[in-house]
């Protein structure tokens, strides 16, 4: 009833191809931003920020940049966990070697060099499809890790191996480091997802996000219509790892405030394709489902028993949690393989012609 | 000049100064990459006849292993444990079949690929839920299985076989020739063959899906419960033993993922591979380099053979 | 877009909900202590014993004198895992229900929550690991390590081996051996042995264990046999340490000259190498077994009781009196910051007084019910580890004998480096918050 697009009339092309053609979307988005933007900061407690909303955000972008991969280009990797990790210790470095320089600038540049790195272990991906491809990429996986501890250089030869995250401000606000306040990260963090959200969102839409499809769809038939495969495949990893860069150095910087090796390791790529696959394979918005219902789930459940009043050991509580994930999984996969970016479609399918569907 | 020297010159003298060395690595190369191909060759089983890439074969292996120690602590028999695993197996594979397989057919692989991911949730919650998360010692003694070692002298020096890694090494091989004749001999081996070969076909002719995929998965989880007791012999039965399996995957790679042979060849070339470069050339990299060594060995044989050694040739048409 | 507020509202529903009915449920005058423990995942063989400990010595007291000073504590485990993402979230997740006093039993989660701790003004116990620099109180008044910091503890390993040797001039031209968990926590003793290598003349021999490859280390130990080191020395944790203790049986290295730090003791730890375990060394500063009056109370009013999830005969081995001892620990500081302040039910800041002047004497043991359970601990204002005694303990096939005197770590080589790495690390977190808190005389 609310939900109808009858009544909007389309004059030109740019409209009727516009990313939200309807004017409730648009609505909509504006009212999530508002949420987003004022209304969490203002009234969210320091749990939910720190605990829910950075790692949603965090861990959201990361899903969208691995989803360029898997879900756009049709590449499986599972080396996201150590490209977030070239960022956090690119945006370290740089971040310690020149320290007059505005942080915000070396957490977008601290992508740069995941890219490149991204590249160099995309190389393969010329020659080897599929599986195949997803276990070769974790060759980079445990590669990087072992230079997480194995090259002091990148730690500034801290003696416990970690990344130590030095207070920055802008302007005049201290943004990283311990007496930055979750208010701050989480509007920081938010900006920069936004943007770069904003950005993966017209990248695909465009010309660039096309040739990656076509190569998804069918290489060898993309090759045929003039698509250089080696160029578009190294320009998704290329952009993939960026992504993934900028969200490893903001874990690093704007989350947890300091990271270790161990803070880059397999379970993290696994647990980004989750949040890929559960989210929806080539949508933006499934990545941040994705997110959402990943990391969101355990801690709600964690919670769930405290709320009605229930005393179970943490340790079954975690069981449990991992039971139910696991199950979860399952069941979404069953009812919608398409993710739950395909569910909100359908769901907002069926609400265009609610109450009458006839 | 120096670093050439350590990397080409420093290691063979090495060979040759204590050959007893060299053949204790060559053995520890060849008993863990048997131990590889043993989780490979579970990997292997599902892939062919579902096209199932089991990533929870991994923590099927802890599951048995768990479940066989578990019961036994529990005051059941050893072999009656051992009989009991089995059919819990059984069960899960029956389990497996109706409630994720069946549901999930015709979708991609990838999607097959994540409800494994969700699988391995399943048991590891369950399995720490039943058995607690506290690591448990094999009950190597009840099960008959050989302790200590043999020192073989030779070339100056001794050579130590573990009597546990000898036993592993013949109940691989008697596995996989047992796996061998059911393929080629049993009227459910052809069934399995012809199923791997093709879906739709099979079906055509009368071979029930869902009785293949039981099976497929019951005879991957006795791999599992084998691979289980082999490794809980040598360290403990404990949750990290999962993160090892994650080793099956550059030995899956290596030797294709359809191929019986190809996994315990692959495994073997892993294992050796991966435990030379260590002793040889770890040291000159700091050390440690095992955890990725076998990702590297995988990733140059496949630039030169994208489908693995002696996996099916990749043939693509528009 | 109604559907991501739906999930949102419903999220932010249920966190916001959890705490607060949660808080509700604990009484007014209470003492929040929180543990953040690991029964899950590759590290629970050592998570478990230790969680294990902490809990039941705190609900003894619960049961037995009604908590600490007629003031229960509420105790609340959270699960992390050992993994970082997890602690810190956990932590976040305890902040608001004013925690007196944090313990993540995880080096790394400690790293993270060092600077957030001297922000939100919450102590942290890291009994014995963590950063070994948090040791100097000026830098860091909300960290607190005792009895022995990582570096305390290499030094007495080295002290004991040159005993063995006969003497430190007996070192010279030996090779020792140093196999070690790839990750902060076994990194961090590596300057001071190279520091003393160099002082005494030994070569050192470095074998890390990689996290995944924690129960694949005969590759790792085939280069142990080529090098033949005269001493090996591990700091190990989880699945990592019984599995290196068969794999150093299977080479038939002489199992008394393979010595643990205090984390690569446990029972679990050598059990499993079966008769080829024997003789295996280690570090500890516990005492083990259950003949204490204080752990037969907690048999009798917790675990008898089915009040726990300790296993009976579990109770008394070395980690879970690891455990109790990291609880009498924190109930001495609370009861401290009890006699400091006058008041019943004391907040964080008073318990980090609290900390600050503790002192448990042998006589104060014994008043435990713990007579000759450890050393006496002792902390102040600007050492905040006291740099305690260990002693090294052997496994003879069954259980922990102790064969050595308490050992004193070198102080003198010690210090200087807790000095430069205290500053190095404040120099590096600039501007780091400087010490405003005010000393309390110790009691």
């Amino acid at each position: 009833m609310l939900y109808r697009e009858a009544g909007q009339y389309k004059t030109s092309y740019a409209a009727d191809q516009a990313v939200f053609p309807i004017l409730q979307d648009r609505i909509g988005l504006v009212a999530i931003l508002l949420i987003a933007f004022v209304v969490i900061p203002i009234s969210g407690s320091e749990f939910l920020l720190q605990a829910m909303m950075i790692p949603i955000l965090v861990m959201g972008l990361a899903a969208i940049g691995l989803n360029l991969l898997i879900g756009y280009t049709g590449l499986i990797s599972l080396g996201t966990g150590a490209f977030m990790g070239v960022g956090a210790y690119a945006c370290y470095k740089l971040a310690t070697l020149f320290p007059g320089v505005n942080i915000l600038i070396w957490v977008i540049a601290s992508g740069l060099a995941a890219a490149g790195v991204g590249v160099l272990f995309g190389l393969p991906s010329l020659r080897i499809k599929g599986f195949y491809l997803a276990v070769a990429t974790l060759a980079a996986q445990f590669f990087l890790s072992w230079c997480f501890i194995r090259v002091p250089w990148l730690y500034n030869y801290n003696i416990s191996a970690s990344i130590e995250v030095p207070t920055r401000t802008f302007l005049g606000i201290p943004v990283t480091g311990p007496t930055a306040t979750p208010v701050t990260r989480y509007l920081v963090v938010l900006t920069i997802v936004v943007v770069m959200t904003w950005l993966a969102s017209n990248l695909v839409h465009g010309r660039i996000g096309r040739m990656w499809m076509a190569v998804r769809d069918m290489d060898i038939a993309a090759e045929l219509i003039g698509i250089k495969l080696y160029r578009t495949k190294l320009l998704a990893f290329a952009v993939s790892s960026f992504y993934c860069g900028v969200a490893g150095a903001m874990l690093a910087f704007l989350w947890l405030g300091a990271a270790e090796s161990e803070s880059f390791n397999i379970n993290q790529s696994f647990l980004v394709l989750f949040m890929v696959i559960i989210g929806g394979l080539g949508s933006l918005t499934g990545s941040f489902f994705g997110a959402i219902f990943i990391w969101g789930l355990p801690i709600v459940l964690r919670n769930a028993p405290g709320v009605f009043g229930l005393s179970i050991t943490a340790a079954t509580i975690e069981h449990i949690t991992f039971m139910t994930v696991g199950a979860l999984i399952i069941f979404f996969l069953i009812v919608e393989p398409a993710g739950l970016a395909r569910l909100w479609q359908i769901a907002k399918q069926k609400l265009r012609v609610w109450p009458f569907p006839y | 000049m120096n670093i050439l020297y350590q990397i080409f010159i420093d290691p063979l003298v090495q060979m040759g100064t204590a050959p007893d060395l060299l053949v204790q690595t060559l053995w520890e190369g060849l008993v863990a990459g048997v131990l590889y191909a043993l989780i490979a060759l579970g990997f292997v089983l599902i892939f062919k006849a579902s096209g199932v890439f089991n990533f929870a074969q991994g923590i099927m292996v802890v599951f048995a292993a768990l479940t066989l120690v578990g019961l036994y602590e529990r005051g059941v028999p050893a072999f009656v444990a051992l009989g009991l695993t089995i059919v819990v197996m059984l069960g899960l594979a029956f389990a497996i079949e109706r409630l994720m397989l069946r549901p999930l057919v015709n979708q991609p692989d990838i999607i097959l690929f994540m409800a494994t991911f969700g699988l391995t949730y399943i048991l590891i919650g369950l399995g720490e839920m039943i058995f607690g998360g506290d690591p448990k010692v094999m009950i190597t003694d009840a099960l008959y299985l050989p302790r200590g070692a043999i020192d073989v002298k030779m070339l100056g020096g001794f050579v130590s076989l573990q009597k546990i890694d000898i036993a592993a090494a013949i109940i691989a091989s008697i596995m996989v020739a047992g796996l061998a004749v059911f393929f080629q001999k049993t009227r459910i081996g052809r069934a399995l063959r012809a199923v791997a070969d093709s879906h739709k076909a099979a079906l055509s002719v009368g071979i029930s899906l869902e009785q293949i995929w039981v099976v497929v998965w019951f005879a991957a989880g006795i791999v599992a419960l084998a691979t289980g007791i082999m490794w809980g012999a040598r360290s403990n039965v404990s949750f990290a033993l999962e993160i090892i399996a994650l080793k099956a995957l550059p030995v899956l790679i290596l030797g294709g993922f359809t191929s019986i042979p190809g996994a315990i060849i692959g495994g073997v070339i892993i294992g050796i591979g991966e435990k030379l470069g260590e002793f040889y050339w770890g040291p000159l990299l700091g050390s440690g380099i095992e955890s990725w060594l076998a990702y590297v060995i995988a990733l140059i044989f496949l630039l030169f053979r994208p489908q693995g050694l002696f996996g099916e040739r990749i043939i693509e048409r528009i | 877009m109604r559907m991501r507020n739906l999930i949102f509202g419903a999220s932010v529903a249920c966190l916001v909900g959890a705490p607060v009915v949660a808080s509700q449920a604990l009484a007014e005058d209470t003492i929040f202590v929180p543990l953040l423990t690991y029964r899950t995942g590759p590290f629970s063989n050592s998570g478990i014993p230790i969680a294990n400990g902490m809990h039941d010595y705190l609900d003894m007291l619960n049961e037995r004198d009604g908590g600490i000073g007629g003031v229960k504590i509420a105790v609340e485990e959270c699960e992390t895992g050992y993994k970082n993402e997890k602690g810190v979230e956990c932590y976040e997740a305890l902040k608001s229900k004013k925690p007196v006093v944090v313990n993540p039993y995880s080096t790394g989660i400690t790293l993270a929550l060092i600077p957030k701790a001297s922000v939100d003004h919450i102590p942290i116990l890291s009994m014995a690991y963590g950063l070994s620099a948090s040791a100097q109180g000026q830098d860091f008044p909300w960290i607190f390590n005792p009895p022995a910091t990582y570096w305390d503890g290499l030094s007495m390993i080295i002290k004991y081996i040159a005993d063995k040797e006969g003497g430190f001039d007996k070192l010279k031209g030996k090779t020792i051996g140093y196999v070690y968990f790839d990750g902060g926590y076994g990194l961090e003793p590596i300057p001071l042995l190279d520091q003393l290598a160099k002082d005494y003349g030994f070569e050192v021999k470095k074998y890390p264990v990689p996290p995944a490859d924690m129960q694949n280390q005969s590759g790792l130990w085939l280069s142990v046999r080529r090098d033949r080191p005269a001493w090996m020395i591990m700091w190990g944790w989880g699945a990592m340490n019984p599995t290196a203790v068969q794999e150093a049986a299977k080479i038939n290295y002489p199992m008394d000259h393979f010595i643990g730090v205090w984390w690569s003791g446990s029972e679990d730890d050598a059990r499993p190498a079966a008769a080829g375990g024997k003789g295996y060394l280690s570090l500890n500063f516990n005492s083990v077994g259950a003949n204490y009056p204080a752990i037969q109370d907690i048999q009798k009013y917790v675990v008898d009781k089915g009040k726990s999830q300790t296993q009976k005969d579990k109770v008394g081995e070395n980690f879970y009196n690891r455990g109790v001892m990291n609880s009498v620990i924190m109930a001495e500081a609370i009861r401290n910051a009890q006699q400091l302040t006058g008041k019943k039910v004391v907040n964080a800041e008073d318990v980090r007084r609290g900390f600050e002047s503790l002192k448990i004497s042998g006589a104060r043991w014994k008043e435990l019910g713990l007579d000759g359970f450890a050393g006496p601990i002792a902390v102040s204002c600007t050492d905040h580890n006291g740099h305690h005694a260990a002693y090294v303990q052997q496994w003879d096939g069954t259980k922990w004998v102790k064969i050595s005197d308490w050992i004193t770590p070198m102080k003198d080589k010690v210090q200087p480096l807790l000095d430069a790495a205290a500053k190095d690390y404040v120099t590096k977190n600039q501007p780091w918050p400087k010490r405003t808190e005010a000393c309390d005389k110790s009691s």
